[in-house]
């Protein structure tokens, strides 16, 4: 169990639902033939601190490896937290256990990425959306459940000869209903959706983000979308985090951070996503990244993100830890230079600088590519090539 | 819309309004019904069931069956050294060397070689599988306690192994079905562990504990079922090694030592001495043995397929 | 940039069709038609099971012989693949024709180096010595944009990230530089940053080396970007054919436009809405019975279905450049210039 500060607790807002306090998972390498040894510890999420008001939706975005689902799983504690706070409306759950712990379930529930996966294939739709009430004791007797289950189909928009059928009988979407009823049949607080839609039929995603947004409106739920997809996550998102190798890099209201987009790396995510119109896709600024994701069992020294940084300065970038900081109302960023990046003062470099300027100052310190390369892969593709022409 | 527009979209309409819904037939349809759905399409599944029912008939009716005793000797006038009676009237097989009619013998063995099989079956499966849920279930120190242990028994030959039990626990019936049980222990116990552990992992059984549903049910709700697949597969695949198990230890005279029942192991080795006068009595206990371990093997590869998700609709 | 240039493959009325024992015959892919030119980029899209990768694969020759039926043809320099025998197939795949996929670590072999399944490539189809194939190897790599190539050669998939072994696929599929390249989902496994990365690699090789190009994919945005001419596929057939930037700014198949106006965007507001489509693709009738979109579509009227029309849905000339396969079609009332889809779909 870990070990609750009691010291220092920022003044909780009156109306935030969760609050993450520096959160850290840490999961152990280990090694060895008879013991096993710990060799390392991989920071997938590496002191994480968050807000999110009751009633809100916030959205952590971050690519894959970034620790955006193990944040999801570690404020839920379906993975044990290292060390940090997670308050629930004043409760901290991370130093819960047992039957508390059980109980508090009741109150924050989880949508998962694979509709299919996450439902037991043995239950059938009655049995699946029957399970929660029944482990809470909630909706008392036979007629009673049958009664709330019937009006959780009709929440999520399923016919009730749903109620005999198996999860392989139902299409992508469907399925994904079911787990959204499921989720919802405990009349949750908060729920956590990890991925809800990236399994789905491109025309699908939008129905179930459609139902997500007239659930939230209906039963006051708060959300926490973790995806991959910038455009998701800016659609139903009131506030954004953005996450790289562990750590919150920015956090903004939704339409300002796709206004102005303050941490390289957050600039260059939001390059890469492409917008289904030409016009835009022809005209845009590409900001093409140099390499992989550093591993993060050996996380780069500094900023985490220098190793590929367009915009990376000789100074305190290598070996200065930037802070989360406040650059404007609700917008937290931590980068060295956010404000000179901002003003155009300072300009990106191509990935091929990039890659020269790394190795010429620190060669084979930190920021190993995830397959150990010691010096981080480069893109070759030149940055701005469109722009440059139009 | 006009008039004309409304009347032109009635059959469409009909059709919209079933968009989204779900799709008829086969309603309601669980994974284990869809499964045994396929087994009874499936010819090879049908061949093997059906070897296996032919062989469980006889081995129940036995006694109607057989038309004569299988221990009284017969014919004895007529066997010399260096000759048996072959096929003759009441005879259809001929006898074996103390005149005991063949046929009879086969038709009783069923009932040894079904029922070591089947017992030590059970038997390896109930404390593979208790073995299995331990490890499974409670991970931890309990895991590798348990699973060293089953490393153990999985590092002695499987022969080996049979011949210790019977010796310490005096050849009999039972010690021959406890001798194959031991064998088939590891077996069912690192399986179903394997099973457990990778179901475990799973989202659904996550998403159970996110539910708040308790770990007792978790596990015995939804993991253990989960993780069953495999196992029955494994059963099926078993009950055919352990026939020819049980027929190899009473090849090796390890078997039951009542001579009053007859068990085709037992019947080929005591074979042996008389191939070159009669092949038969070798070919007729070997090709049972081998028709019902075949039985048992299209039944349970077939299953296996029928069990995988991946070969689900 | 459409050239003039004769279609390096033609592909005409294909279908597919499987069968399986006792069930019934299915079309995976349904009287496709279309043509590729060198320096060309064009489209496949669709969402999962509208056949589009069925074609790819049918396209390369890589479907089992064994229950499944392809006719129509395709054409490849001018000579039929449908039906030809293996040894051709094997020899114009990998030396004339690539393919990536989806899954980058299923489709290298684990067991064997990076460097050797270049070469094996570049050995079988070019004389050359094994020195000679292993500095092209390492030309390769270098090219696709695989760092310390000479390094890379002795390493296996697995200790590659997945960003550098879809370029290592793209280095195989590169190495006797095909005149075609098939590209199923390249980029949908992998990160959208590596994704940016792995996209302006395949845009850079159209350009410089005038290989035409099969982009495979259900993401329309990735169409936006990097595609010509876009072929949308439903339920086997294509739907609609367009230039991009027509297909963009007025889809005329009321799927295109529900695709559209389903996906949210970066560039959208807050909460701007979406207009999903309902139904799913479960939810298509056979092309036989009526359009196979008509259940889920607005749009849709009785003589969508043929027991009303009496005829099955053609896919007719719809302007310059344009293919169409609907009764009912979006209307785009003002000349839109520069006005985006979102808009002008519903």
């Amino acid at each position: 169990m870990t070990a609750v500060p009691t010291a220092g607790v920022p003044t909780t807002g009156q109306d935030d639902l969760l609050r993450v306090e520096d959160l850290k998972v840490h999961f152990p390498i280990r090694k060895g033939i008879f013991f096993d040894r710990t060799v390392g510890h991989v920071q997938a999420v590496d002191g994480v601190s968050l807000t999110v008001p009751r009633g809100a939706t916030y959205g952590l975005v971050g690519e894959s490896g970034c620790g955006k689902s193990t944040l999801g799983r570690a404020i839920l504690r379906l993975e044990e937290p290292t060390s940090g706070r997670v308050l629930f409306d004043g409760t901290d759950v991370a130093a819960l256990k047992g039957e508390p712990l059980r109980q508090m379930r009741q109150r924050m529930q989880m949508v998962f990425q694979d509709p299919l996966g996450s439902l037991d294939p043995r239950q059938n739709v009655e049995s699946l959306l029957s399970e929660p009430l029944r482990a809470h004791g909630l909706a008392g007797g036979k007629a009673g459940i049958a009664e709330k289950i019937r009006g959780l189909l009709d929440a999520v928009g399923l016919p009730s000869a749903a109620l005999r059928r198996y999860p392989h009988e139902f299409s992508g979407g469907q399925r994904q209903r079911i787990g959204i009823a499921r989720a919802v049949a405990l009349e949750p607080d908060l729920l956590i959706a990890d991925e809800p839609v990236s399994a789905l039929d491109v025309s699908v995603q939008a129905q179930v983000l459609n139902l997500l947004e007239e659930l939230q409106e209906r039963l006051g739920l708060t959300y926490l979308v973790i995806a991959h997809d910038l455009a998701v996550v800016r659609h139903i998102s009131d506030v954004v985090g953005v996450m790289y190798l562990g750590s919150l890099v920015e956090q903004a209201p939704a339409d300002d951070l796709y206004e102005q987009p303050l941490h390289p790396y957050t600039r260059a995510l939001m390059s890469a996503v492409p917008v289904p119109d030409p016009e835009i896709e022809e005209e845009r600024e590409r900001i093409l990244l140099a390499g992989d994701l550093p591993s993060p069992a050996d996380p780069p020294s500094g900023c985490r993100f220098h190793t590929r940084c367009p915009w990376r300065q000789e100074t305190r970038c290598d070996d200065e830890v930037p802070v989360l900081r406040e650059l404007g109302p609700g917008r937290l960023v931590s980068c060295h230079w956010a404000e000179e990046i901002r003003d155009g003062v300072l300009h990106p470099r191509s990935p091929e600088e990039v890659l020269h300027a790394g190795a010429a100052t620190r060669p084979g310190t930190g920021g190993r590519a995830r397959d150990d390369d010691p010096t981080p892969f480069l893109g070759r593709d030149q940055p701005l090539p469109r722009a440059e022409q139009g | 819309m006009t008039a004309l527009g409304n009347y032109k979209r009635e059959r469409i309409d009909a059709l919209a309004a079933r968009a989204g819904q779900l799709p008829e037939g086969d309603a309601g349809l669980s994974l284990t019904r869809s499964a045994f759905r396929r087994l009874r399409r499936d010819p090879v599944a049908i061949t093997g069931a059906v070897i296996v029912l032919v062989f469980l008939l006889v081995a129940a009716f036995a006694p109607l069956l057989a038309p004569k005793d299988p221990v009284t000797q017969y014919l004895l006038s007529e066997i010399r050294p260096g000759t048996i009676p072959g096929s003759q009237e009441g005879f259809p097989l001929g006898v074996d060397n103390l005149g005991r009619d063949l046929l009879s013998r086969l038709i009783y063995g069923s009932r040894q070689s079904l029922l070591i099989g089947v017992v030590s079956t059970v038997l390896g499966l109930v404390v593979g599988m208790s073995l299995g849920v331990l490890a499974g279930a409670f991970g931890g120190w309990v895991d590798t306690v348990v699973m060293r242990f089953v490393d153990i028994i999985l590092s002695i030959p499987g022969l080996l192994m049979a011949i210790t039990v019977s010796v310490l626990l005096g050849q009999s019936q039972l010690s021959l079905m406890i001798a194959i049980a031991v064998v088939q222990v590891p077996i069912f116990a690192r399986l179903l562990r394997g099973s457990m552990l990778a179901q475990r992992g799973s989202d659904y059984a996550v998403a159970a504990r996110a539910l708040g549903v308790r770990k007792g049910r978790i596990v015995f709700g939804h993991v253990l079922p989960n993780s069953l697949s495999p196992v029955i597969v494994q059963a099926t695949l078993s009950l055919a090694t352990a026939i020819i198990e049980a027929a190899a230890l009473s090849y090796l005279g390890l078997g039951d030592p009542d001579i009053a029942r007859p068990e085709w192991g037992a019947m080929l080795a005591n074979a042996q001495d008389f191939l070159s006068i009669r092949p038969a009595l070798a070919v007729w206990p070997a090709l049972c043995i081998i028709v019902v371990a075949l039985g048992f093997t299209l039944l349970g590869e077939r299953l296996r397929e029928a069990l995988d998700p991946k070969f689900r609709r | 940039m459409s050239s003039l240039q004769a279609p390096v493959l033609e592909v005409e009325d294909l279908a597919v069709r499987f069968t399986r024992r006792g069930e019934q015959s299915t079309r995976a892919v349904d009287g496709v038609s279309f043509s590729v030119a060198p320096g060309e980029t064009i489209g496949l899209v669709g969402e999962s099971g509208c056949g589009k990768s069925v074609t790819s694969l049918a396209i390369m020759g890589l479907l089992p012989r064994r229950g499944v039926e392809v006719t129509g043809s395709v054409r490849f320099d001018g000579n039929d693949l449908v039906g030809a025998p293996d040894h051709v197939l094997r020899g114009l795949r990998g030396a004339d024709m690539g393919m990536v996929f989806q899954d980058p670590l299923s489709s290298l072999n684990p067991t064997v180096p990076i460097g050797t399944q270049v070469t094996e490539v570049l050995l079988e189809h070019r004389e050359m010595s094994k020195a000679e194939a292993r500095d092209e190897a390492v030309r390769l790599l270098d090219r696709v944009g695989i760092p310390d190539p000479s390094r890379r050669l002795k390493e296996y998939p697995h200790q590659l990230s997945g960003g550098m072994r879809q370029r290592a696929l793209i280095a195989m599929a590169l190495a006797c530089a095909p005149r075609l390249l098939i590209a199923d989902e390249p980029t949908t496994a992998l990160d959208v940053t590596i994704q940016a990365q792995i996209l302006e690699l395949l845009r850079e090789l159209v350009v410089d080396s005038g290989t035409a190009l099969v982009m495979i994919t259900h993401d329309l945005g990735v169409v936006a970007g990097l595609c010509d001419r876009v072929h949308v596929m439903y339920a086997g057939k294509i739907i609609e054919t367009a230039d991009r930037r027509d297909l963009f700014a007025r889809p005329r198949q009321p799927y295109t436009g529900g695709l559209l106006s389903s996906v949210p965007r970066l560039d959208s507001a807050r909460g701007a809405p979406l207009t999903p489509i309902r139904g799913s693709a479960r939810d298509a009738i056979p092309w036989s019975e009526g359009c196979a979109f008509a259940p889920r579509c607005d749009n849709a009227q009785d003589d969508c279905l043929t027991e009303v029309s009496g005829s099955t849905v053609p896919l007719v000339p719809d302007g310059p450049g344009r293919e169409l396969r609907c009764r009912h079609p979006l209307e785009h009332p003002s000349a839109p210039s520069g006005a985006t889809a979102s808009g002008a779909a519903r």
